[in-house]
């Protein structure tokens, strides 16, 4: 085990600007754990402690993978929808079907246009994800499911551009991905999210002291049982009809 | 139940009481005054005859190095639901909430979510990196994390997908399904500000990215503010290393916030000026509501409370009369102030007792006593947190968000309780 080499204190006091716009998180009280120095208290003789060593340009690199939807962080590298084709049919169809539809219980990466507000969405890159960004990160970072990070950076440019493809964000199959035009995408979806605004729901907060007894005017009854849906494990029930989104 | 096993063992009694077969002898029936009743009381053979623990010696000290629960209780595991998901691998089990009390997990029954499988990391071979907005980037290996002041913290950890199958309606029976992706363990570690700190956070840099090591290289952006303020980076947990399946030998703790947060086999701390709108925070963990719009960032657990016995799993076996009924009641905004529990799906309330230490964020155990006739009861629980937030019910919740949200479920559970003891995950008006 290699010793940690010594490091001299950088000094610096942390100062952080008090207040800061939480967006609509009602629930972050701001206050430091009890018996903890706010942030704010933090001084530089508690900084550092001498622990860890520089890191080295090369180490940063290997591991900072991560692209944001400026493009910061994308490398350099381009590919066309026909490589991605090929690279898709070889190294993703056979979870993600070849024309990203899914198979089994794998996630669809296409179709679901105009379906957030159906009684059962089809969350896909085309019809749900904001940022293409995202799609050649978690691509580079986590795929193919069991052989992470064996996709080079044109490779996944490809894939990224084959997927928008399968999605008719592009409809030109010699179109070519690149990190010049990477940011000039805008995916369908780019405006559907908004921040945590839960504490604007009427129910949340009512009031703190809520109603103890005669509640409901009529005796309550019984709207849905879950032993007549009987998908309970041991429960000696098949196939659910249910849908879940865990994956 | 004890007189039952001799012959069919633990497991199938369990099955036999859970398919209704609650024929238990004469006395299980009978209210509190007439089992006090001497009516020609037969002795116990279990007192009147000698049992072979009573005579043969026992296992010695050396025969459990690391000791397991007893053999009696090996129906108290975690459980998966293999149709809810694609691989085991990416996917989820569930804590035996109502096989437990008090309000510490034992580590080998907290509930698991991967995303690549368990990550098996030689702590030798784990490095730490900090860098990005920073004076100076770092890398730790453990020997230098553990040389970090040190905090002890008990917290919950919900998955932000806790109760997400329920929200359509009753879909499964037991509060192992329903609410199981929790758990709450005291965590020993630095605070996550120390590590910063180290490298020099930047004024800009106003976002950190957490990452882990394992296959899915699970990477979630976090306010400074919050990664400043009560995060840490813990090493152990109940006193003892994480175990692998919980991000052994490092995981970052994001107390009241979406357990996906909670990164596990935690290698990177990238500092950053704006969110980094990550896979897990834009495909997953945001929140579609019913006029197609996605909720995005709702990051903390909202307060919540289930009744974990009696429940589906644990239903009554000992007829009417006293009976103990407990449940869990957590808030990602505080401590737990109060919990109300109703009999009668909702209409009248009575407060329930809370019992043991009362931590910042973390679980708290809540007891009603009472007489059960033997009616059919509607039974819930409704918890009110430090900030004043009151449990909403489900139909509150589907009314503000539709139902298909997926995440952040935290409406009121209802158990029917039937005149034979079972129960029943029900909706009610």
């Amino acid at each position: 085990m290699s010793k940690s080499l010594k490091r001299a204190s950088t000094g610096l006091a942390l100062l952080l600007a008090a207040g800061f716009a939480f967006g609509a998180n009602a629930a972050f009280d701001g206050g430091a754990a009890e018996g903890s120095a706010s942030p704010a208290e933090a001084t530089a003789s508690e900084t550092s402690f001498g622990l860890g060593r520089p890191a080295t340009e090369e180490e940063i690199a290997a591991w900072d993978v991560d692209v944001s939807p400026n493009g910061d962080g994308l490398p350099e590298g381009s590919g066309t929808v026909v490589e991605g084709e090929e690279i898709f049919n070889a190294q993703c169809a056979i979870c993600h079907g070849d024309f990203g539809e899914g198979r089994d219980r794998w996630p669809a990466l296409s179709g679901g246009e105009d379906t957030l507000t159906a009684m059962r969405p089809v969350k896909t890159i085309g019809s749900y994800w904001p940022y293409l960004s995202t799609v050649y990160d978690y691509v580079h970072r986590a795929m193919p499911f069991g052989n992470a990070q064996s996709l080079s950076d044109d490779e996944v440019y490809a894939l990224t551009a084959y997927i928008l493809f399968l999605n008719f964000i592009v409809e030109d199959e010699d179109f070519e991905l690149s990190k010049a035009n990477f940011t000039e995408i805008e995916m369908p979806n780019a405006g559907g999210f908004e921040p945590d605004d839960r504490v604007e729901e009427g129910h949340y907060r009512a009031d703190a002291d809520p109603c103890m007894s005669d509640c409901k005017p009529e005796p309550v009854v019984i709207t849905m049982r879950a032993r007549v849906l009987d998908v309970t494990p041991d429960s000696n029930s098949e196939e659910s009809e249910v849908d879940s989104s865990v994956d | 139940m004890a007189d039952r096993t001799k012959e069919r063992g633990p497991d199938s009694s369990r099955r036999a009481i859970l398919k209704g077969g609650f024929a238990l002898g004469g006395a299980a029936l009978t209210g509190l005054a007439a089992s006090r009743t001497a009516i020609a009381q037969t002795s116990d053979p279990k007192i009147t005859e000698l049992q072979d623990w009573n005579r043969y010696l026992g296992v010695g000290v050396d025969a459990a190095p690391y000791g397991m629960p007893s053999q009696f209780e090996k129906d108290v595991v975690r459980r998966n639901v293999p149709w809810l998901t694609a691989d085991a691998t990416s996917s989820v089990n569930f804590t035996p909430l109502h096989e437990l009390d008090g309000i510490i997990t034992p580590n080998g029954l907290c509930f698991e979510r991967h995303h690549g499988g368990v990550a098996e990391i030689p702590p030798q071979d784990h490095r730490l990196m900090v860098h990005g907005m920073v004076d100076e980037p770092l890398v730790f290996i453990m020997e230098d994390m553990k040389r970090f002041p040190r905090e002890n913290r008990v917290y919950f950890l919900e998955c932000a997908a806790n109760s997400g199958m329920e929200w359509r309606g009753a879909q499964l029976n037991g509060c192992q399904y329903t609410h199981g992706m929790v758990h709450c363990v005291m965590y020993t570690g630095t605070p996550l500000r120390n590590v910063l700190n180290a490298a020099g956070v930047k004024t800009a840099g106003k976002w950190l990215l957490a990452e882990g090591a394992d296959a899915s290289a699970m990477t979630r952006s976090i306010p400074m503010e919050k990664a400043l303020d009560d995060c840490l980076v813990a090493w152990k947990m109940n006193g003892e290393a994480l175990r692998p399946e919980q991000g052994y030998p490092l995981r970052l703790v994001v107390p009241g916030w979406e357990g996906n947060m909670w990164i596990k086999w935690l290698r990177r701390l990238e500092v950053g000026d704006a969110p980094w709108e990550q896979r897990e925070e834009t495909s997953k963990y945001t929140d579609l509501l019913a006029n197609g719009v996605a909720r995005k960032f709702t990051w903390a657990m909202d307060v919540k409370s289930v009744i974990t016995n009696p429940s589906p799993q644990a239903p009554i076996t000992h007829g009417k009369g006293r009976t103990v009924l407990t449940g869990l009641a957590w808030s990602g905004n505080g401590t737990i102030s109060r919990v109300d529990v109703s009999l009668d799906g909702g209409r009248n309330w009575v407060e329930a007792r809370i019992d043991g230490p009362s931590f910042d964020k973390a679980a708290h155990r809540f007891y009603y006593d009472f007489d059960w006739d033997g009616s059919e009861l509607l039974l819930q629980s409704r918890a009110v947190d430090s900030e004043g937030f009151v449990q909403p019910t489900k139909n509150d919740l589907r009314a503000a968000r539709g139902e298909n949200s997926i995440y952040h479920n935290n409406g009121i559970q209802t158990w029917l309780l039937k005149s034979d003891g079972g129960l029943e995950n029900v909706e009610v008006s």
